[in-house]
């Protein structure tokens, strides 16, 4: 350990690894944690550190998103590693998981490995890759799962696309097994939701959008479920969204299927009347949900039962939001409200900040064996100070992304991120 | 009406006779209007009012009062398009564009008559998929039509909720002609237009079933909630697989079964059940269909004495309707449809004009 390290004083320090929620003080050298106190300050000067006076806001390892699209490599007026790397940075993520839904898919080691030497040349935040389960994405033939998982790949999946045929779906999980590799994939009934914008209801058909029934996630779900337990694979649920395949999830877990699960911010924060006006920006993918399904989520999160609280980061041109809802490319960019996002869970849902933090760090770690997600002396100094409790209107103009595709537009929030250290580096401060 | 007599008492069929004997224009202000043609105009000028909405995209934003004075002005400008000589000046110098993104021979024929009787200067659209192959965004489309400085904007477009994105995005009025599988107003108007005229005043006393295809009929929808909001008994027959999601929550009987949904029925308003969707996708085939939810005469017996019959048209003749009831003039209010669709339409475009003349 050497060089001129940062030291963190005055901080309420927050570390659900640990369960810790109280006074302490962390030195950060060399890229890693150097040492931690559960006191304000340390007993003895640190030497040669920049010493930071966090005069009590919450010092917490920085966020780690595991799902987030940008354009690059292929359309880039969407997004550009660079300007994700400096959303994420201003809103507290210091680790990406980049979709492999790119143009050319990230289906071969070379485009691993070029994703990831891009983003190390960057300078900012950790960007890791995630690699295609099968070739283009199509659904057909294998993608080298093995060859990616050497490059450093944190995990596989097809991102929005759902593998419809179970035999192929089957033998992906079952060969990655041979790597012990973690498989996402979407729950979803690949023909029950074709074609659809819209959760099936009362909403959706008075307002004549095409619609899918909520039970096809849940569908899409027991057959993943009963893939992954009869393979052995380790399973990640890709954004799940509804109360009935929570309780699917639930099952799965009490029978000691290993399976882990996903829910994004915005399906935590918003419903199905959100879309009322025809708002695109409210068009997701998978779609918004009914007020239960969502209180459902939130309460999964407080029992852990979700593993890690995602992002869905999705740059979409302006082109591809002014259009009739059902035409208009689903998703929202979500890398610099994350944080503020997810505090509504704490702030209106009475979640200790403990049990929101956790599935933002060290959930996600613990997923893609990351050394990261935690307080501790030796772990990666990747590092979140913010004020949880100031007051913030999200205006989308405002937004580092490219694309100012927000759910939240418009949104009071609270939580304001004062600064981020990736390995030890501070890549965002006011 | 032979053919019903066993099931219609004597008031009943006395009560046809009456109205067959009025036709045409058995309203009693409207006959006045008919005997006196200079009258006409002057019956219009005095129901003239501005329109409450700038826009009009959904049958359900109109309160009752809106809807009786609309119909009032319909009711005038159908005498009026009775005459020989049928043009005014109501909307000179008015630019209307017709932008109709989806093919329809009637309904843009309708508004481009409408206009053009009101001495609107009328422009006909027809966007093709060319320049949606091109990538332009329905908003580049209203930018450059905005800038050309249009006052009226009837959009027909196959996106739900694309004449509500229209109107935020330009500075004129904009006309709802169908957007998707949500809504199409004028239609749900000129329904209603034809049942004030058929019988009379009173039409929130009227029993309503809607027949056919329900999941992708806007027609269905703007109806349901005109109706509603004027207090019908609203009916919904069809098809399971052709009825929306939660439908059970839209405030109307939900029947399968054709017979017992027209029972009693005042109206019996059928749907046009696309060709794409009759074999094998939503129901097995043309002829089973027309089996269970065709209407003919045998089925239209068990409505009320004296039940109409209405489409909004083009229809599939021996698919959901059969010809013997669709031309039978004491039933069918189709051509009756028709006629009230352009007077109802100069009376929507009338009041967005009056209103803009106040605004200014």
């Amino acid at each position: 350990m050497s060089g001129r390290g940062l030291a963190f004083i005055n901080a309420r320090l927050i570390d659900p690894a640990a369960g810790y929620d109280g006074p302490g003080c962390l030195v950060a050298r060399g890229g890693r944690i150097e040492a931690v106190g559960y006191q304000p300050t340390f007993p003895a000067r640190v030497e040669d550190a920049r010493v930071i006076d966090c005069e009590g806001a919450v010092l917490a390892p920085g966020l780690i998103d595991l799902r987030v699209k940008t354009g690059e490599p292929g359309s880039e007026t969407r997004e550009t590693l660079r300007s994700a790397a400096d959303a994420a940075a201003a809103g507290g993520v210091t680790t990406i998981v980049l979709q492999p839904d790119t143009d050319p898919t990230v289906d071969e080691p070379a485009l691993v490995d070029f994703l990831m030497r891009r983003g190390r040349d960057l300078e900012s935040v950790r960007v890791l890759a995630a690699g295609a389960l099968t070739r283009g994405l199509e659904g057909e033939a294998l993608a080298e799962i093995g060859l990616m998982a050497e490059a450093g790949a944190a995990y596989f999946t097809d991102a929005d696309h759902v593998i419809a045929d179970s035999r192929v779906l089957r033998r992906v999980m079952t060969y990655a097994g041979a790597f012990d590799a973690l498989v996402a994939h979407r729950p979803a009934d690949a023909f029950l939701t074709k074609g659809s914008a819209a959760t099936g209801g009362e909403l959706a058909s008075r307002m004549g959008l095409p619609a899918a029934p909520a039970i096809a996630e849940r569908i899409g779900l027991e057959r993943d479920l009963a893939l992954a337990e009869s393979t052995g694979a380790r399973l990640l649920v890709d954004q799940i969204t509804t109360a009935g395949a929570l309780e699917a999830l639930e099952r799965a877990r009490s029978r000691g299927v290993e399976v882990a699960a996903t829910v994004s911010i915005n399906h935590l924060c918003f419903n199905e009347v959100d879309i009322g006006d025809y708002r695109t920006f409210m068009r997701l993918d998978p779609p918004l949900r009914s007020e239960d399904d969502r209180l459902a989520l939130i309460e999964a999160v407080r029992e852990g039962l979700i593993d890690a609280i995602v992002s869905a980061h999705t740059p979409v041109p302006a082109e591809g939001k002014r259009l009739p809802f059902a035409e208009a490319q689903p998703g929202s960019v979500g890398l610099e409200t994350l944080l503020a996002g997810a505090l509504t869970l704490h702030h209106e849902a009475g979640l200790s900040l403990l049990d929101v933090l956790r599935p933002l760090t060290s959930g996600p770690a613990e997923l893609i064996g990351l050394e990261a997600g935690r307080l501790a002396v030796g772990a990666l100094a990747d590092l979140v100070l913010f004020d949880p409790d100031v007051p913030v209107v999200v205006d989308a103009d405002q937004l580092i992304s490219r694309s100012k595709n927000t759910c939240f537009d418009a949104r009071r929030l609270q939580g304001q991120v004062l600064m981020s250290v990736a390995e030890g580096r501070v890549v965002y401060s006011i | 009406m032979e053919r019903r007599a066993p099931s219609g008492t004597p008031e009943d069929l006395g009560l046809r006779i009456e109205l067959a004997l009025a036709e045409p224009g058995f309203a009693p202000y409207s006959r006045a209007l008919m005997t006196e043609p200079l009258d006409v105009t002057d019956a219009i000028r005095a129901r003239l009012f501005p329109f409450p909405r700038a826009h009009l995209l959904s049958a359900g934003d109109l309160t009752r009062p809106d809807v009786d004075a609309l119909l009032d002005l319909a009711d005038a400008f159908l005498e009026f398009g009775r005459q020989s000589a049928k043009s005014l000046d109501l909307l000179r110098g008015r630019t209307l564009i017709n932008l109709f993104f989806e093919n329809s021979t009637r309904t843009q024929g309708s508004f481009e008559i409408a206009g053009k009787r009101l001495g609107a200067d009328v422009i006909n659209m027809a966007v093709g998929a060319s320049s949606v192959a091109k990538g332009e965004t329905l908003i580049d489309t209203a930018a450059t039509l905005a800038a050309m400085r249009p006052d009226l904007l009837v959009v027909r477009h196959w996106g739900s909720g694309a004449a509500d994105l229209l109107s935020r995005k330009v500075g004129c009025s904009v006309i709802n002609a169908g957007d998707g599988q949500h809504e199409h107003p004028t239609q749900a108007l000129l329904d209603l237009l034809t049942l004030r005229r058929s019988f009379g005043s009173d039409v929130g006393s009227l029993s309503v079933a809607i027949c056919g295809d329900i999941q992708h009929s806007r027609v269905a929808r703007s109806n349901v909630a005109l109706l509603q909001a004027m207090g019908c008994e609203v009916r919904l027959v069809g098809p399971p697989t052709l009825m929306p999601s939660e439908v059970d929550r839209w405030g109307a009987r939900v029947f399968t079964n054709m017979i017992e949904g027209i029972s009693d029925v005042d109206v019996v308003m059928m749907l046009r059940l696309q060709r794409e969707r009759m074999n094998g996708a939503f129901v097995p085939s043309t002829r089973e269909y027309f089996r269970f939810w065709g209407l003919d005469a045998e089925k239209l017996a068990h409505a009320a004495p004296g039940a109409r019959v209405m489409h909004p048209g083009p229809m599939n003749r021996g698919v959901e309707i059969e010809s013997g009831v669709a031309d039978d003039p004491v039933v069918s209010l189709i051509t009756d449809q028709v006629e009230a669709g352009v007077a109802l339409r100069m009376a929507v475009l009338a009041s967005l004009a009056e209103r803009m003349e106040a605004e200014q």
